[in-house]
């Protein structure tokens, strides 16, 4: 995916997305600290609509989302500095 | 699904929850914005960073959604009959004391027909763990009124509403002599994370009560909308008190949530007692059992 134009500092974290196992309850959206997440308009083959990081610059990595999803659809991690400086 | 939606990059680790789940059961069974699988993850996180050495612990399950963790966790665990898990534990743990032996159930399974062997449980402070899913009904049986049901919600078999007085389990498990007694919600998954590390780590029976949605059952028929607003309800309406008496902490229907740790203390567990008790008495030909159980491997 294109990062977008205007980011300019560098994100501090990141999200696994296994869209497939997402049943849509909308926790990690509602409860990510930052809001950085969104339900996208795209289904998976469930008919659920899995979670992306809309505001991807904003991510702490502090993986709330990752113990919120009942259903092991969604982890942060932090990017570590030399994952974020290549 | 686009894939482009989605970035996959070098590097990254793995879920956590990876390491200890049997991944091939995964998807599980339960529904959309059940909270079991929220605490299964805390649950995860806190014995990835409890220190224990996992080939010892087992984890041990009675019948109903909650029963089904036992099945999902890729550990030594055991699913046994409805009520029954508290039993087993106890068997496992007598024969083999160095085992962290880990009960993982839900309301009805472990109050109302398991009720007595937890009070007997927490009365002889046997050396076990309880976490007990409370989402307020029998879930996997179609929503039946459970003891911890709160007086005005509504139920398959209470479809006027609920009249009998509900268990406090805080309270209840304080009573009967727990060493450690928590309540958290699966909102407050970092708090639980740290509540379940410090439960594991305890010597004697420590207890973790979490509320966690049944939307399916529970919240449907008290028109209560989804998974999501019960975790927003638990949001809202929860009050960390670490500390609190535990007869103040009682839950009501859609009211106020306590929560935090209210029990810590220590005494004699159950093994202890008893050791010490046949020593006393027999001096040297008493052998305890994890004695024996060297002496046999050895
Ligand atoms: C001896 C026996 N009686 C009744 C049942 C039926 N039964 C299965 S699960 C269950 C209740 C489970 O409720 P709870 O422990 O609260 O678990 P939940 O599904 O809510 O997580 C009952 C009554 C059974 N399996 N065995
Ligand atoms: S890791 Fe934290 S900041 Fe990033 S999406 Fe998840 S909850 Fe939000
Ligand atoms: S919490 Fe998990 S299941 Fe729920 S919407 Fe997010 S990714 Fe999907
Ligand atoms: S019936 Fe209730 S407790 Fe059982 S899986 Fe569905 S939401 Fe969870
Ligand atoms: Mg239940």
């Amino acid at each position: 995916m294109v990062q977008a134009a205007e980011q300019t500092k560098k994100p501090k974290g990141s999200v696994i997305i296994t869209a497939e196992r997402c049943k849509g309850c909308g926790f990690c959206v509602e409860f990510c600290p930052p809001e950085v997440l969104e339900l996208s308009a795209e289904y998976n083959s469930k008919g659920y609509h899995p979670p992306i990081l809309a505001k991807r610059d904003q991510c702490t990595g502090c993986d709330i989302c990752g113990m919120v999803c009942p259903d092991f659809a969604i982890y942060g991690y932090m990017i570590k500095k030399s994952n974020k400086e290549a | 699904m686009p894939e482009e939606l989605y970035d996959v990059e070098s590097n990254v680790p793995a879920n956590p929850i990876e390491d200890l789940l049997r991944m091939d059961r995964i998807p599980h069974i339960w529904c959309p914005g059940c909270g079991i699988g929220t605490t299964v993850n805390c649950f995860v996180r806190a014995l990835q960073t409890s220190g224990l050495d996992l080939d010892k612990v087992s984890v041990v399950s009675g019948i109903g959604c909650t029963g089904r963790v036992a099945g999902y966790m890729r550990l030594d665990s055991f699913h046994t009959t409805h009520g029954r898990a508290i039993p087993f534990a106890t068997g496992l743990k007598l024969a083999n004391p160095e085992l962290k032996v880990i009960v993982y159930s839900g309301d009805g399974d472990l109050t109302a027909i398991g009720g007595n062997h937890f009070i007997h449980a927490a009365r002889r402070n046997m050396d076990i763990t309880v976490i007990l899913i409370n989402n307020m009904i029998y879930g996997m049986t179609g929503g039946q009124v459970a003891p911890t049901t709160p007086v005005g919600a509504t139920a398959s078999t209470t479809p006027h509403g609920n009249f009998e007085e509900t268990f406090n389990l805080p309270f209840l498990a304080e009573s009967c002599g727990a060493v450690y007694v928590a309540r958290w919600t699966a909102h407050h998954v970092r708090h639980l994370t740290k509540s379940i590390k410090e439960a594991v780590a305890k010597k004697g029976f420590s207890f973790v009560e979490i509320l966690a949605p049944c939307p399916t059952l529970f919240s449907r028929r008290n028109k209560l909308g989804d998974g999501l607003d019960q975790m927003e309800y638990y949001r809202d309406s929860s009050e960390i008190k670490n500390g609190a008496d535990t007869k103040s902490v009682a839950l009501d229907f859609q009211g106020k949530i306590i929560v935090g740790k209210f029990v810590d203390k220590v005494r004699p567990t159950y093994i202890e007692a008893m050791n010490n008790h046949y020593k006393a008495k027999y001096g040297d030909r008493y052998v305890p059992s994890d004695e024996m159980r060297k002496l046999n491997h050895a």
